[in-house]
C-alpha cells in the first residue's frame, strides 16, 4: 500500500497540527554511497517525505543547484536503474517513510512505463513526479502507476488557472505538488500572502494535501510556508548544503541531517 | 497506409505525427502553449495576418527565392538536372528569416513584449534578432558559450542588431542547452514573453508553426518549377539539423507521391564512430525539448551529445514530423560526413560561384547519387538554405589554411 504510507504521512502531521517536510536529495549525489548515508539519516530529522531526483542530461526546468547536482550524479554513473536500487536499500531500514521519486520523462520512457511502474513499487518507491509529463500526456504513465498502486503527483503552478485545474488534479493521488512561483527550481524567493489563496483553492480541487515548493531555502521560509500548506518542500537548498558539505570535506549526511532538523523544527513550530 | 494522400492533415489534435510531436513541457508552460496554439488558429483564420506577412516576406526578405539551375554541377554528375533553391539569398543569409518573421507577428498579435530565442550557429540568432531590431521589440538569445567561441561573427551581428547574447554554460554548451535555458527563461517570464524557437521541433504547435511559415520555400518551387520545366520535379533533397528548411521543402509535396523525398542528416566523424548528428539515422524514439521524436541517447535515455562540423546540425534531435516521414517511409534520410561536406562546398564554390554553408552542404554531398539515381531527363531540387560566409573560419580551419 504505498499510496497508504503518503497518505499516512500527511495525516499524522496533520494530526500533530505541523505540515509535513518533503526533503529533496538528488540520488546519487555527491556519489551513491554517500547518497544513501543522507537518505538513512534523513527519517530521524523529521523528514515526513522523500523526494528522491533521477538525473537527466536535459532538466529544463531546474535551476543551477540542481543541474550541477544532476551532472555530478550523471558523472557518477547513477541511472534510474540504480536510483531504484538506493529506494531497495533505504527500505530496508525504512519501512514507514514514503519516497517518491522526480525526474524527466525519458528515462522512464527508455525503461518503459509499465516496468517503471512494476520495478518502482518492488523496490518500495511511493510516487512519481515526471515534470515534463503534463496531464494532456501522462494517460500511459498514469494507466501504469494505477496499476502498481503508485502515487501519480503532479505539479500545479501560478499559471494554473481555475478553468484548467480540474484536469490537472484528475486522476491524482498521494498529495498536488503546487510549484509557488512561475520559474524553475530554486529561483527567486516566495511571497507567502500570494499563495495562500491558490494553495486553498487547489486542495479544493484535489481533495489532497497540498505541498509547496520551488523558492524555500531557510527555516524561516519553511514556517512561513508551514502556517498555509500541508507540507513543505525543501529542495535547491538542501542540494546546495550536500554540494557545499562535499566540497569542503565535511561529513555531508550530517550536514544535510542538521539543515533538514532546523527546518522540521521550524516546522514544527509554525502554527 | 492510412497517412497517405492525407499529409496535410497532420499533426492532429494533441500535436501527434503519429506517435511522435506532443507537448511534454512542465505545467508552467502548459497554459502558454495552449494561448499559442488558439493565438496560431485565429492569426490563420484572418487574412490580413497573411497579408501582412506576405508583404514584408517579399519586401524585407527578398522573397520569392529563386529556383536555379546548377548547369555545370549537372554536367559534372551526369544524372537528372539538379536546382537549387536559393534561399541562401534571404536577407541575413538563410532561411530561419521566413520564419521569424511569421512568429514576430504572431508575438505582436499575443501582445507579448519580450523576445527570447535559442541558436546554435546563430544565424536563428541573428535572424530573430533582425525581425526584433525591425519591430523594436527587445531580443535575448540564449546559445552555448562553445557556439559562442565558434561562431563570433554572429554574435557580433545579433549584438549590432541591438540584441543581447546570454553565454550558456550548462551542460554541453551547444544548441540543446542554449534550448533548455531558453525554456528555462519562458517558465520564469511566461507572462510577457514569446519564445522564437528556430526549427520545427519543441512542443507543439511548435512544430507546426515554424513548418507552416517555411513552406513558403515548397510552395514557391512548385509554383516554378510547374513555370520552368510543365511539371513536377522527380526528388527533393535538403539537409535536416532540426529540419526546418527541409520540411519548408517537403511538405508542399508530401501529397504528390511521384516526388521522392530524401532528407541528409550530419554523420560527423562518420555514424559508426557514434561522434555525429544524425539521429534519424542513429538514434531511437523519445522525448525532448517538449516533444516525443528520435534522440541520440544512451540505454538509460540520457541524450548524448551530438557533433557536426556544422553548429547548425549540430542538435541530437530531429524535429517529429522528420520521424514521422521516416517510419511512414514517405521520406528517405541519408547521412553526409564533415569530410563529405567540406568537400561538397569546396565543388559548389568552383562549379557553381556559390558558397554554401556548411549546412546545406551536407545536402549537396548526396545531390550528385541522387541525380544519378532519377537519371537523365529528371529533375532534382536541393534547398540551399544558407550561405557560407558564416562558415569561412570553419573553413579554414579544417583545409589548414590561414585567414
Amino acid at each position: 500500500m504505498p499510496v497508504g504510507r503518503l497518505s499516512n504521512a500527511f495525516a499524522c502531521a496533520k494530526a500533530e497540527n505541523r505540515a509535513a517536510l518533503v526533503a529533496y536529495v538528488m540520488a546519487g549525489d555527491p556519489s551513491l554511497e554517500v547518497c544513501a548515508a543522507i537518505l538513512d539519516a534523513l527519517p530521524k530529522v523529521g523528514v515526513d517525505v522523500i523526494e528522491l531526483g533521477f538525473p537527466f542530461t536535459d532538466p529544463m526546468a531546474d535551476g543551477p543547484s540542481i543541474q550541477r547536482a544532476g551532472i555530478r550524479a550523471l558523472k557518477n554513473g547513477t541511472t534510474l536503474r540504480k536510483t531504484m536500487a538506493l529506494v531497495e536499500q533505504f527500505r530496508k531500514n525504512h519501512p514507514e517513510t514514503p519516497l517518491i521519486v522526480m525526474g524527466y520523462l525519458n528515462p522512464v520512457e527508455t525503461m518503459g512505463y509499465d516496468a517503471f511502474a512494476r520495478h518502482a513499487a518492488e523496490v518500495g518507491i511511493d510516487g512519481a513526479i515526471i515534470v515534463d509529463a503534463p496531464p494532456e500526456e501522462d494517460a500511459e504513465l498514469r494507466a501504469a502507476m494505477q496499476a502498481s498502486d503508485l502515487a501519480l503527483i503532479r505539479l500545479a503552478t501560478p499559471t494554473t488557472d481555475a478553468k484548467r485545474l480540474p484536469a490537472v488534479v484528475a486522476g491524482v493521488s498521494g498529495f498536488v505538488y503546487y510549484v509557488s512561483v512561475a520559474g524553475i527550481t530554486g529561483d527567486k524567493a516566495i511571497e507567502t500572502a500570494d499563495i495562500a489563496e491558490a494553495v486553498a483553492a487547489v486542495r479544493e480541487a484535489s481533495g489532497l494535501p497540498v505541498a509547496v515548493g520551488f523558492g524555500i531555502k531557510t527555516p524561516e521560509a519553511a514556517a512561513r510556508t508551514a502556517k498555509i500548506a500541508d507540507g513543505v518542500v525543501v529542495g535547491s537548498a538542501l542540494v546546495d548544503v550536500i554540494a557545499s558539505a562535499h566540497e569542503t570535506g565535511g561529513d555531508v549526511a550530517q550536514a544535510a541531517a542538521a539543515f533538514c532538523q532546523s527546518l522540521s523544527q521550524a516546522i514544527a513550530q509554525a502554527r | 497506409m492510412d497517412a497517405r494522400n492525407s499529409w496535410g492533415s497532420y499533426p492532429d489534435a494533441q500535436g501527434r505525427f503519429g506517435q511522435f510531436g506532443g507537448r511534454f513541457v512542465a505545467e508552467t508552460l502548459m497554459p502558454n502553449i495552449l494561448a499559442l496554439q488558439q493565438a496560431y488558429e485565429d492569426a490563420k483564420a484572418d487574412p490580413s495576418f497573411q497579408e501582412t506577412l506576405d508583404v514584408f516576406l517579399r519586401d524585407y526578405v527578398g522573397r520569392p527565392s529563386p529556383l536555379y539551375f546548377a548547369e555545370r554541377l549537372t554536367d559534372h554528375f551526369g544524372g537528372a538536372k539538379i536546382y537549387f533553391k536559393r534561399d541562401e539569398l534571404n536577407h541575413t543569409g538563410a532561411h530561419k528569416i521566413n520564419n521569424c518573421m511569421g512568429q514576430i507577428f504572431l508575438a505582436m498579435r499575443m501582445g507579448k513584449t519580450r523576445i527570447i530565442a535559442e541558436t546554435g550557429a546563430g544565424q536563428h540568432g541573428v535572424a530573430t534578432a533582425t525581425v526584433c531590431a525591425r519591430f523594436g521589440l527587445p531580443c535575448i538569445v540564449y546559445m552555448g558559450a562553445t557556439d559562442v567561441e565558434r561562431q563570433s561573427p554572429n554574435v557580433f551581428r545579433m549584438k549590432l542588431l541591438g540584441a543581447e547574447v546570454r553565454p550558456v554554460d550548462a551542460g554541453t554548451a551547444t544548441l540543446k542547452d542554449a534550448m533548455n535555458e531558453a525554456l528555462r527563461d519562458w517558465v520564469t517570464n511566461v507572462k510577457d514573453t514569446f519564445y522564437i524557437i528556430g526549427t520545427v521541433a519543441g512542443p507543439h504547435p511548435y512544430p507546426q508553426l515554424v513548418r507552416d511559415f517555411q513552406s513558403v520555400i515548397g510552395r514557391e518551387t512548385k509554383q516554378q518549377m510547374l513555370e520552368r520545366e510543365g511539371r513536377l520535379p522527380d526528388a527533393l533533397v535538403a539537409c535536416i539539423g532540426g529540419g526546418s528548411n527541409a520540411i519548408g521543402l517537403f511538405h508542399p509535396f508530401l501529397e504528390d507521391e511521384s516526388v521522392k523525398i530524401y532528407g541528409v542528416e550530419a554523420a560527423g566523424h562518420g555514424i559508426e564512430t557514434g561522434q555525429h548528428a544524425a539521429a534519424l539515422t542513429g538514434g531511437r524514439p523519445g522525448v525532448l525539448h517538449g516533444n516525443r521524436t528520435y534522440l541520440l541517447q544512451n540505454d538509460d535515455g540520457q541524450i548524448i551529445d551530438a557533433h557536426s562540423i556544422s553548429a547548425g546540425l549540430d542538435y541530437p534531435g530531429v524535429g517529429p514530423e522528420h520521424a514521422f516521414l521516416k517510419d511512414t517511409g514517405r521520406a528517405t534520410y541519408l547521412s553526409a560526413t564533415d569530410d563529405e561536406a567540406l568537400e561538397a562546398f569546396q565543388l559548389c564554390a568552383r562549379l557553381e560561384g556559390i558558397l554554401p554553408a556548411l549546412e546545406p552542404s551536407h545536402a549537396l554531398a548526396r545531390v550528385g547519387e541522387i541525380a544519378k539515381d532519377v537519371g537523365k531527363g529528371g529533375i532534382v531540387v536541393m534547398n540551399l538554405c544558407g550561405r557560407g560566409d558564416k562558415d569561412i573560419f570553419t573553413i579554414a580551419n579544417a583545409l589548414g589554411a590561414k585567414i
